[in-house]
């Protein structure tokens, strides 16, 4: 297939979530001269980078590319790891998240995190949502009640759980698994949500459900989202960075992206030349 | 939406528990230490109190005394006699002579079923060999001392018209019994360490089962096998109840197996029940205690040194 | 071309030919002698345990465990040591179990691998491992009995007769907590190993400390595992003599111990005194092969459970 008609293809599927959603120069997170080492490796190399409020940034490239541990350092779970080095500043509307803010805890209820593959707690479904309130102070049972029964809705996953929230985690399905992981990471209200490849493991109808999910979140929520599939990101993200080797090559407005890109690297990913 | 305003951390009592938790994981650590402390403590007077010394300094443990006039000089342990006997000697005899018959019986029987259940077991036969052998880890020390005692030795004794029915041999064989457990434990874990891809370089070019075994997996885990034969052996100078109840507690000196022996360890436990407390006696006592715990010390680091290379050999090997 | 091909096929037979003869070494004798090895250990097993069923079986009855000793150990039942026993071990289990889960808790969870500390506890805790049972009995003397215990004595009663610096059944059991330390700290270890990376993870993300993650992620699922660990400490336990003999166990008490300063009868002590120190061996026989069973019993039941935990626990990882 001719490159040109490639692009043209991902022309007509871009933007079709992010027509009016478009708001630039209103940065939520700011990305200045981020380094990243573990131990002696360098995975990410002088990345900058702005993340828009209220849209969806998707993260692009092959694999080993460090997008993931980019992602990572977005709400320092970078710092889980041993080894591990950072230089450079990450913002949070205007605070530096590594500097300025003494408690972690503070980042990750603000920033949070859907995993690629779905991780619920051995507990029951109630208690899996209700995870991030407990261990973050909030005691009041009908506070709890009430925040997991929102969150559920909101995570078009109530109706099918509503009548066995006692139930453990683990007898839901892998797509409902991944909803009720994003249920658990909206309970604490963050502002800003980090999703690695939450649909990589999932079958095409969990995973359209799931974008259909993230349409519907990025009114309320700005969100980061890493992933392979260059059609899915080409489908639900407003922005596109394109990363190769620890080093971001390009960055822009998703349809632009893919239909012009600029850097030849991102051409040849993108019409399938490698990765 | 509104978002929540989260009460920040208590960081001084997460310190607190977390320093609390590092304090007890260092107990492991403060015991070893203050083992050798309190055990060596109370043998100091051996080598600095000069009434201790007359009856039981260093040079009497080692040297032959000449105890009686007239008579000859000689190894004797005897330290209720009226004129107190330490020397330690007869003692150590007795304890190498246990241990040659335990690893006797042991190394052969442990070292082939491991061979067994790594190299020829089928996985069900596999699961069988396991718990039996935990099993027989799992019978306590006093049980096997009071099988050898009363079973064992009227066995013995017929088998073979030993004169005395508790010897050497009768504890040997307990002993034996009581170590079989760890020498297969490591045998064993050692010998299936040995990665996939080696055998299957074997297999490739042709070799049975047993050419396998005994020209890569059994060289490439010789050390690991030596280590549990050696942490056997460690185990084996250590033990108590078993001799202390099978072997006839005679504290001589002589090169047969068929007599009555007396070891370090099952000394401590029979005398220090009667010793006066801060005598020449309880020093000795736990003097010698010192020393099984320096030597099985030593052992065990030995044995947790050759270990641990050879672990590092080998998964470097399967990379 | 033709040649090419018949010389490929004469060199062909030359190999199937020396394989098809067999290898040298058919590897039947080896397997049999190694077969042979693990039948003499099955068997010198089957003995041990025949032997003492044989011999015990018969002096077993309720009356038996539940009644105290008579008539100098000829008669009666083992209930004392019985009682003694499972207050040792219960005694042991609470001092001892939780400083073997924090201390895995500190080596997993917060500290590198490679790091100094580490392999200096690491290094402590193989040796206290290896460290003989008599030794341990001379600590328990020399440190509990000789220095706490004298301790205390003088502080708090100045004089007069020892209350705590004499055998009881708290030394013993503090004792038994130190030898059965590697015991609960490997174990422990090895359920820790076993919870994912992923819901560490998540509940990282969530906003939780580390304490959190422990208190509620990582310890309830390391529960089954601790307990295995807890299971195989009481099976060392209550069979463990040597370091009970000098720091609180007795032969034969008139009453049961009821204060931690306390001493106690055992089942493996009293198997030790009634083997050797019985002045008629054929009167007591009966009831020393009943105390052997009873403790064989006891340990093997626990060994039991703590396996059939274990492997419900590798069963259930797999499945996740």
């Amino acid at each position: 297939m001719a490159d040109q008609e490639i692009k043209m293809q991902f022309g007509e599927v871009a933007g079709r979530f992010s027509d009016s959603a478009l708001k630039v120069g209103n940065p939520k997170m700011t990305i200045e001269g981020l380094n990243f080492y573990y131990g002696n490796i360098q995975a990410l190399k002088e990345i900058d980078l702005d993340i828009e409020k209220y849209n969806v940034t998707a993260l692009i490239g092959p694999s080993g590319c460090g997008k993931s541990t980019f992602l990572r350092t977005l709400n320092r779970m970078n710092e889980t790891i041993s080894g591990t080095r950072m230089e450079g500043i990450v913002r949070l509307d205007g605070v530096d998240i590594y500097r300025d803010i003494k408690d972690v805890s503070a980042v990750r209820t603000r920033v949070g995190m859907v995993f690629q593959k779905s991780n619920p707690f051995p507990k029951s479904i109630f208690e899996n949502v209700a995870y991030g309130l407990r261990v973050n102070g909030i005691s009041d049972k009908s506070i709890v009640r009430q925040a997991v029964e929102e969150t559920l809705h909101r995570a078009y996953l109530w109706d099918e759980v509503k009548d066995k929230l006692e139930r453990s985690a683990y007898m839901l399905s892998g797509g409902q698994q991944q909803r009720l992981c994003i249920a658990r990471a909206l309970a604490v209200r963050p502002e800003v949500l980090l999703m690695d490849e939450p649909a990589s493991a999932l079958d095409p109808l969990s995973t359209s459900k799931i974008e259909d999910l993230i349409g519907e979140l990025k009114k309320n929520y700005t969100i980061v989202i890493v992933t392979h599939n260059m059609q899915q990101a080409a489908r639900i993200s407003d922005f596109t960075a394109f990363f190769y080797e620890g080093r971001m090559v390009e960055f822009g407005p998703t349809t632009l992206l893919f239909t012009k890109p600029v850097k030849k690297q991102t051409e040849d990913y993108i019409t399938g030349r490698f990765g | 939406m509104n978002f929540y305003n989260f009460k920040p951390k208590s960081r001084i009592r997460d310190f607190i528990v977390e320093k609390f938790i590092m304090l007890n994981a260092l107990t492991a650590l403060i015991v070893i230490l203050l083992i050798f402390i309190f055990i060596f403590k109370e043998s100091i007077p051996i080598f600095t109190n000069h009434k201790v010394q007359q009856e039981a300094g260093l040079d009497k443990l080692i040297f032959k005394q000449q105890y009686y006039q007239g008579r000859e000089p000689k190894w004797s342990w005897q330290p209720n006699s009226d004129v107190p006997k330490y020397s330690l000697l007869p003692l150590f005899l007795g304890t190498i002579k246990a241990a040659i018959v335990a690893m006797l019986f042991a190394v052969p029987l442990a070292v082939g079923a491991a061979i067994y259940s790594s190299e020829f077991a089928g996985r069900r036969a596999r699961e069988f060999i396991k718990p039996i052998i935990e099993l027989l880890a799992g019978i306590p020390s006093v049980v096997l001392g009071f099988f050898a005692l009363i079973v064992l030795a009227s066995i013995l004794q017929s088998l073979s018209g030993f004169t005395y029915r508790l010897n050497a041999i009768n504890a040997g064989i307990a002993l034996g019994i009581a170590i079989i457990p760890i020498i297969f434990t490591i045998a064993e874990d050692a010998m299936t360490s040995v990665p996939q891809s080696l055998r299957e370089a074997a297999m490739a070019l042709g070799a049975n089962p047993w050419q396998i075994s005994f020209t890569v997996v059994l060289p490439a885990a010789l050390p690991g096998i030596a280590a549990g034969i050696v942490l056997g052996f460690g185990r084996a100078i250590g033990e108590t109840m078993i001799v202390l109840m099978a072997s006839g507690n005679a504290a001589i000196i002589s090169g047969g197996f068929t007599e009555p022996i007396r070891t370090l360890s099952a000394t401590i436990a029979a005398e220090l029940a009667e010793v006066v407390f801060g005598s020449a006696h309880y020093n000795v006592l736990f003097f010698i205690g010192t020393l099984l715990f320096v030597f099985t010390f030593f052992v065990n680091l030995g044995g947790e040194l050759v270990l641990n290379r050879l672990k590092e050999r080998l998964q470097g090997r399967s990379k | 071309m033709n040649d090419h091909v018949q010389n490929a096929g004469a060199v062909d037979d030359r190999f199937t030919a020396s394989y098809k003869s067999g290898p040298k070494t058919s590897g039947v004798v080896p397997k049999f002698l190694t077969l042979a090895a693990v039948i003499i250990i099955v068997a010198m097993l089957a003995v041990i345990l025949i032997v003492t069923l044989h011999g015990g079986i018969g002096i077993l009855s309720w009356d038996f465990l539940s009644s105290p000793p008579e008539n100098g150990m000829e008669a009666g039942g083992i209930f004392p040591a019985i009682f003694g026993t499972v207050a040792l071990v219960m005694l042991m289990v609470i001092t001892g179990v939780p400083v073997g889960v924090m201390t895995a808790i500190y080596l997993h969870e917060y500290t590198r691998p490679d790091s100094k500390v580490t392999r200096l506890i690491r290094v402590a805790i193989n040796n206290l491992a290896g460290v003989p049972s008599i030794v341990f009995g001379l600590f328990g003397l020399g440190f509990f009995i000789g220095f706490i215990g004298t301790g205390i004595d003088s502080a708090l009663f100045a004089g007069g007769r020892p209350v705590w610096g004499q055998p009881a059944i708290i030394w013993a059991a503090l004792t038994l907590a130190l030898l059965t330390l590697p015991v609960v700290i490997i174990s422990t270890e090895e359920a820790l190993r076993a919870v994912p990376r992923e819901i560490k993870d998540a509940s990282y993300a969530l906003g939780a400390s580390k304490l959190q993650t422990i208190r509620r992620v990582i310890l309830p699922q390391a529960l089954p595992g601790i307990l295995t660990g807890a299971i195989l400490a009481i099976s060392r336990g209550a069979g463990e003599v040597a370091p009970i003999m000098f720091t609180g166990a007795a032969y034969y008490l008139p009453y049961l111990p009821h204060k931690l300063n306390d001493q106690f009868m055992e089942l493996g002590y009293h198997v030790y005194v009634m083997a050797t120190q019985s002045p008629d061996v054929e009167k007591t026989k009966p009831i020393l092969y009943g105390t052997v069973l009873v403790l064989l019993t006891l340990t093997f039941l626990l060994n039991f459970i703590a396996i059939f935990i274990r492997s419900r626990l590798r069963i259930r990882r797999v499945h996740g």
